[in-house]
């Protein structure tokens, strides 16, 4: 095994994992590191961290938050700003672990058929605006009553109840229909991060001059519109929509796709 | 012009389906909303407020030393991600330090709610401020009612003598013995449900329910005319005699007539 095939697959699996474990243990055994969920958290119960589009929904629903709640959201809202991308979606969130096996099972057993079955991937901010409105029109954060995200880590740290047919719909949904279909056109969470996430600095870059057009990074990427450039002109993905992952990184042979700062020529 | 053409067609493509899409989704929404037999932690802030706020992120659920506090999962009949407890499982044991309710980031479980002032004035958490619910007695079958000796619900009562009372009434069916009736009081009552865990009836017979489901309201226009401060509410009130046909004359004199 090609170690170098899975230089960010491996650290992205252990902070996915790693961070749903803390936050087991701190209501398992109490430990502090991590306390609550992905929704809202303390780190050693100090700092305070909230899921800044819940908070955008609590507030369009009508709740009056406290500052611990607009702190928390401020910080997480500004760490991924400042990264660029959807971070979250690609290292932090346990979602992208289902939807990354239905497209492992996709390829493995060569389902594929038209990509997007008509899909647009313009849906999620769709889907970001309508769960917006339904908040104001029915007072509760609209997306998280339904959210598989929320189901999954509240499942895996309270108890699924019914939660994971949720899960496994989203399983489903991107093994047999669309590709990618709910992280990469459906998630509104998703959405919001590739609207905050356009001008961080985490950025992956693409030499033309190394490239010999195998493709492979297209094959893999969960999100093709953003690697554009491919085999036109060498340039940074500029899109907020890329997930940094870094699976282009790992399978491009020739070294032309690397992660680098924007700031760097 | 062909291309602004397809960009409206586009346009209202996109909202037509975000509404079809919104209006299954909202659906679902206001199913799972409509669930009011569900009791909150201390310092909950009214249900609609609640379910507003809450963030679901269960710090308040580890929060709870007696695991008394529940997330809501999918299946559970109650909003999504929300604490709750069943006192039949565990009730609320009334933590002086109220744990659960500075765990909570977003406000959901107000300390002031559950705040008093002590003697030197300051504001300082009272578990006893609780209103999580009302505790509710079946007369019929509870067996203190029925002239059989039994106080588990209020010998466990945290505010024994406040929120439940045993009252003394006469065994008519005996003719000679007496009823130690309990009587919940909803003015000291918290909701904590102590009294429907020690129940001893195969199905509790006092159970909590949300206040908002278990207490009537009076209304304003009833006024209590022997109690002196209810009467301050009429004080600058002016006097309006409504006259029909028939009240214009004394109900003597109508009573005298031939004609009713």
């Amino acid at each position: 095994m090609n170690m170098q095939q899975y230089k960010y697959q491996i650290p992205r699996r252990l902070t996915q994992t790693g961070i749903l474990l803390l936050f087991f243990a701190g209501n398992a055994y109490g430990w502090n590191v991590l306390r609550g969920n992905l929704s809202s958290a303390r780190v050693l119960d100090i700092l305070p961290l909230s899921d800044p589009f819940a908070v955008l929904q609590g507030i369009s629903a009508g709740a009056a938050l406290t500052a611990d709640a607009l702190t928390g959201a401020l910080i997480i809202f500004v760490l991924y700003a400042l990264m660029g991308g959807r971070v979250f979606c690609g290292w932090v969130c346990p979602v992208n672990m289902v939807t990354d096996l239905a497209n492992r099972l996709r390829r493995s057993f060569g389902i594929s058929g038209t990509e997007s079955q008509g899909l647009s991937r313009q849906a999620r901010y769709w889907v970001l605006g309508t769960a917006l409105v339904l908040s104001a029109l029915l007072g509760v954060a609209a997306f998280e009553w339904i959210s598989p995200i929320g189901m999954l880590h509240r499942g895996i740290i309270y108890g699924f109840g019914f939660g994971w047919t949720f899960v496994l719909a989203v399983f489903l949904f991107d093994l047999f229909a669309v590709r990618n279909g709910f992280c990469g056109y459906l998630c509104p969470l998703g959405g919001f991060y590739s609207l905050i996430g356009r001008y961080g600095f985490l950025r992956v870059r693409y030499e033309k001059e190394k490239c010999t057009l195998c493709m492979k990074c297209i094959d893999i990427c969960p999100e093709k519109q953003v690697l554009h450039m491919v085999g036109r002109q060498s340039g940074a993905v500029l899109s907020g929509e890329c997930v940094n992952c870094g699976r282009c990184v790992e399978v491009c042979p020739d070294n032309a796709v690397k992660f680098s700062s924007i700031y760097r020529k | 012009m062909p291309e602004r053409r397809e960009f409206l067609l586009k346009s209202i493509k996109s909202l037509g389906l975000a509404a079809a899409g919104g209006l299954v989704w909202s659906g679902f929404i206001r199913e799972g909303r409509s669930a009011p037999l569900v009791l909150r932690p201390p310092g909950a802030v009214s249900e609609k407020q609640f379910i507003a706020s809450c963030i679901k992120c269960g710090m308040c659920v580890e929060a709870c030393p007696y695991e008394a506090l529940v997330l809501a999962a999918p299946g559970s009949g109650r909003p999504v991600g929300t604490p709750y407890f069943v006192p039949r499982n565990i009730p609320c044991y009334m933590c002086k330090d109220i744990p659960c309710v500075p765990a909570c980031p977003t406000g959901s479980l107000d300390s002031t709610l559950v705040s008093g002032k002590d003697e030197e004035g300051n504001l300082k958490l009272n578990i006893d401020l609780a209103k999580m619910g009302l505790a509710i007695i079946d007369r019929e079958t509870c067996i203190a009612y029925a002239g059989i000796q039994c106080d588990a619900c209020y010998r466990v009562c945290p505010l024994i003598d406040q929120a439940i009372s045993v009252e003394y009434l006469r065994n008519t069916r005996t003719g000679k013995h007496a009823i130690g009736a309990p009587v919940v009081h909803s003015e000291f009552c918290t909701g904590c449900g102590l009294c429907e865990k020690a129940c001893i009836t195969r199905k509790a017979s006092i159970f909590v329910l949300p206040r908002d489901i278990a207490m009537g309201e009076l209304g304003e226009h009833y006024i209590k005319g022997w109690d002196k401060s209810d009467e301050e509410r009429i004080k600058d009130g002016e006097d309006r005699v409504t006259t029909t046909p028939r009240s214009e004359k004394a109900p003597v004199d109508y009573l005298n007539e031939e004609k009713f």
